[in-house]
């Protein structure tokens, strides 16, 4: 049976490459500090190398419409291109091609629709930021295949908080269930409070450091009770009216498991959103 | 009042860099010409398929030709899509970072929780 090398939830930064990449005056002041880090997280996937990514996002009305919205889309596709015209006008994103893996995705697709999870497919899916940014971040080369997952943190009416854990809670026992010897490492992107097209947005922090204190705690800490009890889809307009991408770090954190602490834990106070980077490793740490 | 509407007319516009352009310099009649060619466009469809109802109020259609995006707010629009396509349109006037995402922001100011329910 595969293995599940790393677990690693994030939040996904559509300026990160454009600051990391910039030189002299274009170069803005936290691009140094901001570098350091995601090497440091960057090392924590390395070492468990993995052979395979499930990529857990959420689609920006880029691939996914009101037309036909999904509320949890799983891509089967060889390939898969990435990054779009209005992502790369506004974030200088590149234009990318990743590889799929599709024995992985057609595992999860029969075993999620087993288990409850009336999932959806596409065999032919443009990735956005969600899952190019953590490929910018953590692996940065591209070179290995993926399973993206994309889920509805956008467009109302949106899946229950605790819907979210419960497939990541499933996600980890179909990947281990599926035949492989291969090594894969779990990646979701979400946020902490945000704001985007709202009276509090790019403010010098995030909208709510409150809530981002007591988010990061919550997921370094695995406390999934207590984050249950408090986050609901009413309470999540508070901290931000872009907040409900907190669902997916609570996806992320039923990968991980109830109660489990994080073994790599970071945070970086950026204008208008606080970056958190979280790494467990549930087979032990890679030495 | 068809909030899925102006989140189409956000959504095709802001995908399209020659709409972007026309939409920046010609709103008015950008939007009349959207309207009228491609509000009922059924999307992923083959080309011809339509549907027939969809239609901006007088509200919204000023709203969207006079680029108020406040109003837009007000209406429920969704705000990631408007601000993503305003900021295509007038970031470029800058003269210092996020000078228009912040003044974006402030003009909204007035608005307090909870916002205009932005559900379809």
């Amino acid at each position: 049976m595969a293995s599940i090398v790393a677990v690693i939830a994030s939040t996904h930064h559509p300026f990160y490459y454009r600051a990391s990449t910039a030189t002299g005056e274009d170069r803005p002041p936290f691009a140094d500090e901001w570098t350091r880090k995601i090497l440091a997280f960057r090392e924590t996937l390395t070492r468990a190398r993995p052979d395979v990514l499930v990529m857990v996002g959420s689609d920006h009305f880029h691939q996914l419409w009101l037309d036909n919205m999904p509320q949890f889309l799983v891509g089967k596709a060889p390939h898969y291109d990435a990054n779009w015209y209005n992502e790369e006008r506004e974030f200088g994103l590149p234009r990318m091609l990743l590889t799929g893996q599709e024995d992985l995705s057609g595992h999860i697709l029969r075993a999620g629709l087993d288990a409850g999870f009336d999932l959806a497919f596409s065999n032919e899916l443009r990735i956005d930021h969600s899952i190019t940014c953590p490929i910018i971040t953590l692996r940065p080369e591209a070179d290995l295949p993926i399973v993206p997952i994309y889920t509805n943190i956008f467009a109302p009416p949106l899946p229950q908080p605790k819907r979210f854990v419960q497939l990541g809670q499933s996600i980890r026992d179909i990947v281990e269930s599926w035949p492989s010897h291969l090594r894969v490492a779990v990646i979701g992107t979400g946020h902490l409070s945000l704001e985007l097209g709202g009276p509090r947005q790019f403010g010098p922090h995030g909208p709510d450091p409150e809530f981002d204190q007591r988010a990061v705690e919550w997921i370094a800490n695995g406390d999934l009770d207590e984050c249950l009890r408090e986050v609901t889809l009413d309470s999540l307009h508070s901290p931000g009216n872009a907040t409900h991408g907190f669902m997916d770090f609570m996806l992320m954190m039923g990968v991980a498991g109830a109660g489990v602490k994080a073994d790599y834990v970071d945070t970086l106070d950026l204008f208008h959103t606080m970056e958190a980077y979280f790494t467990w490793y549930p087979n032990g740490a890679p030495s | 009042m068809s909030k899925y509407l102006l989140n189409k007319f956000l959504f095709m516009v802001d995908r399209d860099p020659e709409l972007v352009e026309r939409y920046r310099s010609e709103p008015r009649e950008l939007v009349a010409w959207w309207e009228a060619e491609c509000a009922n466009t059924v999307l992923n469809c083959h080309t011809g398929e339509a549907s027939t109802w969809l239609r901006f109020d007088d509200v919204e259609r000023e709203a969207l030709a006079t680029h108020d995006h406040v109003k837009l707010f007000e209406l429920g629009a969704h705000p990631f899509l408007t601000l993503t396509l305003f900021i295509a349109l007038f970031e470029r006037d800058n003269t210092e970072p996020l000078e228009y995402q912040k003044s974006f922001g402030a003009r909204l100011a007035h608005f307090s929780m909870p916002y205009p329910d932005i559900a379809t």
